[in-house]
């Protein structure tokens, strides 16, 4: 049975946050056909995905009429789940199973929230900083709804900001980081990133009258049938705070299952890439989060650089070059001001939920060397999520790498594992600008 | 190291972990090794069925005698192992096929296995999720399910408690014929005699032994309650299982207690790789939607495979080898480990005690391969 | 369809969505929301905080907003474990917490 759509591209880019849409703007001015996929309903990333395709960022916009206007192709809800041959992608799709053919290929598949588990942290109304913001932004009712920001990262501050503008009563802001570093950190934007400077200093204006504390961590959530209350430390002393929310994250994660689908090299976490973006696999570039967090700017760049570099326009990535290192020592210093603390692997207790899918507690972990040995036992990471949300954790907590990647790399229905056969095929593009139906 | 033990095992999955369960039981001093975890092989990739087969008069002693064995165990096994005793459906196509249910059903009720038959709208009854058509069916009503990794524990924990003692992450390059075994570190561990039960690489340790690796995929849904009650198999199944050569698939469902379905199956010789292959699995979710459309819209959450120990007779290896009286075999059990492992377990704890077995051991002795073993060196 | 056309065509499509309600039902009561909504915001629109329970019976509800933690699964026209983070309502969509 072949796919129900196999189409052929010059360059395929999966994902359509900054870092994809940089890359199919800049390839599809270079005149290639030019496809871009995205799992959610509308284009933009985590950052600027929003309904209607309206982003609130006039930036976002303008980078999302650019991409409408490049002629490169969008296919929104389609889902990337297996690489059966080189250069040829499975994506599943609302209308059926799609087979790409790909010259070149750009992995610009963005990061997840780190969540490390702590009792309490699977009550409903718990959530990620950026998933908060996230459902927000798309009409999640908080106004009037107390928010407690805990976890790490700037995100933090940008995030309650956004919330407290819709009008979300935020009680606390509570970074792990120590002082020491965050303020280290923030003294050192002016020459490192001053858009950045200026972000923080806009947020904190917002901010007034809300506390932001550093070298504080939350170590327990509260409530019946959703949280309503969390416990904090500073490591000295213990306190409670009452909430209809709680947004907790503990930084990001690079999404690197595609990337270790296809082959390509992953270094000290991160998918490796060479000056011009390229991974290890042969045609295979990565831009944005995978090859390292630094947020929108660097992904910006590097989706160019990628998209220039596949181009064969090497000339043109070169001018980016500059920005990219400047970028990067931000997103470095992001890293080592914003590390994680030794108490935070302590947080979950033995009957604390690690594994949500399959709701495996701490105590029946511990019993285990490897990531292996306790999934047979426990199902730990069997689960729907595919081992993304605990694997983070477990890495921190036991140092556990994480199994093989197979496909399907997200969950599918069995009609569309079962569509293709995963021979090449080949065929025009005929009649495929997707509309984006809502 | 003075340390002496009656019986090696190298294997840790379930055909080893049952071995060890019942030679310590019998008072020997056991000692179980594996270069992995507990069930990392074909354990811990497999679909778990306790079935009663009908295809050999050997292959139905050892099947009956070890699902008996099973269903005198399970009060004693914890809640994860998940042994369900749901029933086998064996399915029928069409009318060809359906004379084979009536083979079945005769060879398994002259034996006193329970079973039913149904015809076209009774299989559908048993399982409204099949499609319309089919001709009729057979069920195995004491055949079940269950969770492998969860089992080779339980069995370990059991032998555990009768002073074995089972060592992880250890690798065994050799066995010894005056006993024991020689590990790949360079040192040696001592033993009465050692026993080859490492599946799939149990040739690595026994030079010749044929056995062979056949692939498998499977693919496991997220939670649909009530979907399927039965494992249900197509009696192409029997088909694919006995070809030598080439890949096929057989539709093979199963519910899992947690409302999850398995579904397979597949078979490759000669795909010694792990990965996940586009081309076989699609054939065999095909082959799954063929026989239950409403499979095609369920969320499937993770595929893999996992490589099956096949002897060229489909049976499996169980006694003293040819080469020395202190190495014995219990490998070779393709896609039966789990029903046949408490079987292969007592038989094997028998021959070493000199015990009389409950069913005749010859067709599965190591001797009786020593031809094809010489055509292998 | 020309590339202009279908531009045409999702320009009008976007107009439209801003002012069109759509209709449909969380857990048998009837919730109006603007066209493009999130099911999952629609959800806690009509007041729901449990989206799903778990294996040990436990209430969850989402927590990363972008797909990965499946934590807001949900029924829609009954076909089970729907991500309604990532899922925009449709008009007449029967949803079901799980």
């Amino acid at each position: 049975m072949a796919a129900s759509q196999q189409i052929d591209f010059d360059i395929v880019v999966v994902g359509a946050g900054p870092a994809g849409i940089a890359a199919a703007v800049v390839a599809a001015g270079a005149g290639r056909r030019v496809a871009v996929l995205d799992n959610t309903p509308w284009p933009g990333g985590a950052i600027w995905r929003s309904p209607k395709a309206q982003p609130d960022s006039a930036r976002a916009r303008r980078w999302l009429e650019r991409m409408h206007n490049s002629g490169a192709l969008l296919f929104c809800k389609t889902t990337v789940f297996a690489a059966p041959a080189p250069h040829a992608l499975l994506a599943e799709t609302p209308e059926g199973t799609m087979e790409l053919r790909w010259g070149q290929l750009v992995l610009a598949v963005g990061a997840r929230e780190l969540f490390l588990p702590f009792p309490g942290w699977t009550l409903p109304n718990v959530f990620g900083v950026g998933g908060l913001q996230t459902l927000v932004k798309a009409g999640w009712p908080i106004a009037g709804k107390r928010v407690i920001v805990a976890g790490s990262g700037p995100l933090l501050l940008a995030v309650a900001a956004d919330l407290r503008r819709q009008g979300a009563e935020i009680v606390s802001v509570n970074e792990q980081a120590c002082a020491g570093r965050v303020l280290r950190f923030g003294a050192a934007l002016p020459w490192l990133a001053p858009t950045k400077l200026f972000q923080a200093i806009a947020c904190k204006y917002r901010l007034l009258g809300v506390p932001y504390r550093l070298g504080c961590w939350p170590i327990s959530a509260q409530g019946d049938g959703r949280v309503e209350s969390v416990t904090l430390t500073n490591g000295r002393k213990i306190w409670n705070e009452s909430c209809d929310y709680l947004a907790c994250a503990f930084g990001l994660a690079p999404n690197l299952e595609l990337p270790r689908l296809l082959g390509c090299k992953v270094e000290n976490g991160f998918v490796k890439v060479n000056e011009w973006q390229e991974t290890s696999a042969p045609d295979v570039y990565c831009a944005g989060e995978p090859a390292g967090i630094g947020g929108m700017e660097l992904a910006l760049i590097e989706g160019q650089i990628a998209g220039f570099s596949a181009t064969g326009r090497r000339g043109m990535a070169q001018r980016l070059f500059q920005m990219r290192r400047r970028a990067l020592r931000f997103s470095a210093a992001l890293e080592r001001a914003f590390s994680l603390r030794t108490e935070l692997r302590e947080l979950a207790r033995g009957d604390t939920i690690v594994c949500r899918c399959e709701d495996v507690p701490r105590q029946q972990l511990e019993a285990y060397g490897d990531l292996h040995a306790a999934k047979l036992q426990t199902r730990c990471g069997m689960g729907p999520c595919q081992g993304r949300i605990c694997g983070g954790a477990l890495h921190f907590m036991f140092g556990w790498e994480s199994d093989n990647v197979r496909p399907p790399l997200l969950p599918v229905q069995i009609n569309s594992l079962a569509a293709c056969d995963g021979r090449a095929g080949g065929g025009d593009v005929s009649n495929q600008v997707q509309t984006q139906k809502s | 190291m003075a340390e002496h033990h009656d019986i090696v095992i190298v294997g840790a999955g379930i055909v080893g972990a049952a071995c060890a369960a019942e030679c310590a039981r019998a008072g020997l001093k056991v000692l179980v090794l594996d270069r992995g975890c507990v069930g990392g092989g074909a354990t811990g990739s497999c679909m778990g069925h306790v079935v009663v087969m009908s295809d050999s008069e050997a292959q139905f002693a050892l099947t009956s005698y070890s699902r008996r064995l099973w269903l005198e165990l399970r009060p004693n096994l914890p809640p994860d192992v998940e042994y369900e005793i749901c029933g086998t459906l064996w399915v029928a196509a069409d009318e060809e096929e359906m004379a084979e249910v009536y083979r079945k059903h005769k060879f398994y009720s002259e034996r006193g296995v329970r079973v039913e038959l149904f015809d076209g709208a009774g299989v559908r009854a048993a399982e409204p999720n099949l499609r319309p058509g089919m001709a009729g069916g057979l069920r195995v009503v004491d055949d079940g399910v269950l969770y492998p990794p969860c089992a080779a524990r339980f069995l370990l924990d059991r032998a555990r408690e009768n002073r074995a003692e089972v060592r992880l992450g250890v690798a065994v390059r050799e066995l010894l014929a005056e006993g024991g075994v020689l590990l790949e570190d360079g040192s040696r561990i001592s033993a009465g005699l050692s026993v080859n039960a490492a599946g799939a690489w149990s040739p690595s340790l026994t030079r010749g032994l044929p056995v062979r690796k056949r692939k498998g995929h499977l693919v496991i849904t997220d939670r649909y309650p009530g979907f399927v009650h039965h494992q249900i198999v197509e009696l192409g199944y029997l088909k694919s299982a006995h070809s030598m050569t080439a890949d096929s698939v057989a539709f093979n469902v199963q519910p899992r207690k947690t409302g999850q379905l398995l579904v397979g199956s597949s078979r490759q010789f000669d795909a010694e790789g792990a990965e996940v292959e586009q081309p076989i699995l699609s054939r065999m979710l095909q082959r799954a939607m063929e026989y239950m459309p409403g499979i095609g819209r369920l969320s499937a959450i993770r595929a893999w495979t996992g490589h099956r120990p096949a002897t060229p007779d489909k049976l499996p290896i169980i006694g003293p080898s040819v080469e020395s009286e202190r190495i014995w075999m219990a490998t070779g059990h393709e896609g039966l480990g789990i029903t046949t492992s408490l079987g292969t377990a007592r038989l094997l704890a028998d021959l070493i005690l000199g015990r009389k077995p409950e069913i005749p051991a010859e067709p599965y002795l190591p001797a009786r391969l020593a031809a094809k073993m010489s055509h292998h060196d | 369809m020309t590339e202009a056309s279908a531009k045409n065509l999702l320009a009008l499509c976007l107009d439209t969505m801003e002012t069109e309600q759509i209709h449909i039902r969380v857990n048998g009561r009837p919730v109006t929301v603007a066209a493009g909504t999130l099911l999952a915001v629609a959800i806690a629109q009509a007041g729901e905080t449990s989206f799903r329970h778990s294996v040990r019976n436990e209430s969850r509800g989402p927590l990363c907003g972008m797909g990965v933690c499946n934590e807001c699964r949900v029924t829609v026209n009954g076909q089970l474990h729907i991500r309604s983070c990532l899922t925009p309502c449709e008009e007449g969509m029967d949803v079901r917490t799980q």
